[in-house]
């Protein structure tokens, strides 16, 4: 006689724990075939404030940390991840329907990406930086900080994972913490990466999945007053003008929404950063 | 007259050559507007200096039509050698009829002589100096070999610093290959119209800037018209807001920047004199119709009293009255609209439970004058600590730790300029570290250069103006 499977309870990911969502629904996580594979909590607003607060909390000491100490934890997501390929091959598989060289290919460029991006965190201020030279006995540095608290909608239509991992990547690279929500029809492997990411030194709250529906989750972080930054990149689909809209009431910094996976580039990191241009005098001797 | 007083030295206006009509600077050529003059006045004497045409909405299309076609058969194709020729040839004039400018600038805008002399228009010249060199060097700007120019800048200025705006938005436009419709303030569009004249001087192509007047309305037709590729806006939070919603769902990039609620924090080992000269400059410099002033000055606690002090005495010495005269260091506010509003939030400020206080000063009788005021005893939540005056009014409160400095200073929506003072460096870079705003002067206040990035965080905008990072606003693949 075959064991009997146990099932995953696929939840969110708020401030390092992994809570139902507070409403008590759950949506229905279909194969390509559409049968039954799971069911994923259907985020609520409630559960997007939660996670914003979880984000503000956790913003002032992911950025306090040192730019090696950042480059480090998000190596170590990539290290982490690798050991656990086959689980998000075969999520991929079933949800997605690639065939498993194909799953593995997206899982591969997944760790990739985030090691290609967990390299900036101690480079990008040295590139987008600048020692300015003003007319006068001053001291004068440019330097790009990170926003804060960025909302992000991953790619809707493109592979779950490397979707979510080119999205959030860039974000956290600099300091800022995230709220975002994955892939709706195909979001085990958000879930499945979270856990990757409770056990890879990083602080609980410096990175929040809210799984649901964009439709009704997009509108609510564009107009929390709380979050400083809005990636579109999965809102295609979305009328993501209205989001525009809704977020210029806070001047929210949004980013547009893109064809497929955000490519890698240091423009998807410096743009959720604020320069800052720090002068101080200097005696005259 | 006191022994201690000094004689008048008015600057004379008589190196001025001002026409009695300007009408629009559109493809080269001075044209009669459609809507209705105007007229723009002195605020120091309410005395009409000159007319301007009201642009309307087919003006705006004209002017928007003739810098594509500028860009497109001209600009675009124009070496960037060239183009950085033009530019220093713009810089080159404009220092030579700086006196001109200083003199009509603090005619039309009411800001002391002394400070559109020595601050407005050398800046003016040096921004077209720095970009002119950026022409020809924009495969070094980090965005890849040969970067695209985006178009057609729609760029809509303020009137407190109308020529200097005039230049933060130009200058780097024109160096990455844009062309430009440029609106100033409907108070201040004077100096606008002397720069138009410069690039006739300059032989510049016509159609490359084009420069109309209006009131809010006119700027509303430009940032609204759909064959723009970039929209550079510095003024209000509330308008910003607005073109920011305009843009939604479309590719134009946008750079703003808008209001402020600086805090300038002295810590009880800084230098007190020079700490006093820093508020003083941080909050009257320009009758406080500054975005980045440091309109809320946080002093640490032990040392209140004694910087109270020290800052009265010295503001019992500041002179108010005529913008021309060379010993002026608080001039005219430059709208009567501008003054009520002031007059409105200062008197909230004492309903609210602030201490007033202001020096002894004779006001003119005629034109639009503020006192230099100081509110002590406010608290963070008064009107007065929260909203920007944009006004010679300086809000005063305490901490005592760090901590707490950096809590009152951050507590505002707004994030665009701090200061701090201190002789220990040390607690200067952990403290600038810790403020979200994107100008922080350590030890001095109100410096600007344009080598140096200036623009806010949170709702004070987005967008850095100066330095590469304001080259690359105008640039494809650069940030806004």
């Amino acid at each position: 006689m075959s064991r009997l499977a146990v099932p995953k309870t696929y939840k969110l990911f708020i401030g390092g724990k992994f809570p139902r969502s507070e409403s008590g629904r759950v949506y229905e996580v279909n194969s390509v075939a559409g049968e039954f594979v799971a069911n994923a909590a259907q985020g609520s607003r409630k559960d997007m404030r939660d996670a914003v607060v979880a984000a503000r909390t956790a913003q002032p000491g992911w950025s306090g940390a040192t730019a090696y100490n950042r480059g480090q934890v998000l190596y170590r997501i990539a290290e982490v991840l690798e050991g656990r390929k086959a689980q998000f091959v075969e999520e991929i598989m079933l949800v997605e329907g690639s065939s498993a060289k194909e799953a593995a290919a997206q899982v591969d460029a997944a760790i990739d990406t985030w090691i290609w991006y967990a390299g900036w965190a101690d480079k990008y201020t040295q590139v987008a930086g600048q020692a300015n030279p003003v007319s006068g006995p001053y001291f004068n540095l440019s330097v790009p900080e990170p926003t804060g608290v960025v909302g992000a909608i991953a790619p809707q239509s493109s592979g779950s994972l490397l979707g979510l991992v080119a999205t959030i990547a860039p974000i956290l690279v600099s300091g800022n913490t995230v709220v975002v929500v994955p892939r709706e029809d195909a979001p085990l492997t958000a879930i499945s990466f979270a856990e990757v990411m409770a056990t890879s030194d990083v602080p609980g709250g410096v990175v929040n999945v809210i799984t649901g529906s964009p439709a009704e989750l997009a509108p609510w972080m564009a107009s929390h007053a709380d979050i400083n930054a809005l990636d579109l990149a999965g809102a295609g689909n979305l009328d993501w003008a209205s989001l525009q809209i809704a977020a210029a009431e806070t001047l929210m910094r949004t980013l547009a929404p893109v064809e497929g996976i955000p490519a890698s580039s240091l423009n998807r990191i410096t743009a959720f950063t604020e320069v800052k241009s720090v002068w101080h005098t200097k005696s005259l001797i | 007259m006191s022994f201690m007083d000094y004689a008048p030295a008015p600057e004379s206006t008589g190196i001025l050559n001002l026409n009695e009509h300007y009408g629009l600077f559109i493809n080269g050529k001075f044209v009669a507007g459609r809507g209705e003059n105007f007229t723009s006045i002195s605020p120091a004497t309410e005395a009409p200096i000159a007319t301007f045409s009201t642009t309307t909405e087919a003006d705006v299309d004209v002017a928007v039509r003739a810098a594509r076609s500028a860009y497109d058969s001209v600009w675009s194709k124009m070496s960037g050698a060239d183009r950085g020729k033009y530019l220093f040839r713009i810089a080159r004039l404009i220092q030579e009829r700086s006196r001109e400018l200083a003199v009509a600038e603090t005619l039309d805008n009411g800001k002391p002589i002394k400070e559109t002399r020595d601050v407005d228009i050398p800046l003016v010249a040096a921004w077209f100096f720095y970009y002119a060199g950026w022409a020809d060097k924009l495969d070094f700007a980090g965005l890849g070999a040969n970067p695209k120019s985006l178009g057609v800048a729609a760029q809509v200025i303020p009137w407190n610093f109308p020529l200097l705006m005039l230049a933060w938005k130009i200058a780097p436009a024109l160096a990455a290959g844009n062309t430009v419709v440029l609106k100033p303030a409907e108070t201040t569009p004077l100096t606008a119209m002397l720069f138009a004249e410069i690039c006739q001087q300059a032989d510049l192509p016509a159609g490359v800037v084009n420069i109309i007047t209006g009131a809010g309305e006119t700027g509303k037709s430009l940032v609204n018209h759909t064959d723009i590729n970039k929209i550079a806006f510095t003024g209000s939070t509330a308008v910003g807001r607005e073109i920011a919603r305009a843009v939604a769902g479309t590719n134009t990039k946008l750079t703003l920047e808008l209001g402020g609620k600086g805090a300038n924090i002295v810590f009880d080992d800084a230098a007190l004199d020079q700490a006093v000269e820093g508020i003083v400059s941080g909050i009257f410099f320009n009758q406080g119709h500054v975005c980045c002033a440091g309109s809320r000055l946080l002093v640490q606690e032990n040392i209140h009293d004694e910087v109270m002090d020290r800052l009265k005495t010295r503001l019992s010495t500041l002179r108010l009255g005529d913008p021309l005269d060379k010993n002026t260091d608080i001039g005219a506010i430059n709208s009567r609209e501008q003054l009520d509003r002031i007059t409105a939030l200062a008197a909230q400020g004492e309903s609210e439970g602030g201490e007033r206080w202001s020096p002894v000063c004779d006001i003119p009788a005629k034109g639009f004058w503020f006192a230099p005021t100081v509110f002590t005893g406010v608290s963070p939540s008064n009107t007065i600590a929260r909203e920007e005056i944009f006004g010679p009014v300086l809000s005063v409160m305490t901490f005592r730790t760090p901590a707490e400095a950096i809590t009152k200073a951050n507590n505002t929506p707004y994030g665009l300029s701090a200061g701090i003072w201190s002789e220990k460096g040390s607690r200067v870079l952990a403290v600038a570290d810790k403020l979200r705003a994107g100008v922080i002067w350590a030890n001095t206040f109100n410096k600007f250069d344009p080598a140096s990035p200036f623009g806010g965080y949170k709702e004070s905008g987005y967008g850095r103006e100066g330095g590469l990072s304001g080259l690359a606003a105008y640039l494809e693949g650069g940030a806004a």
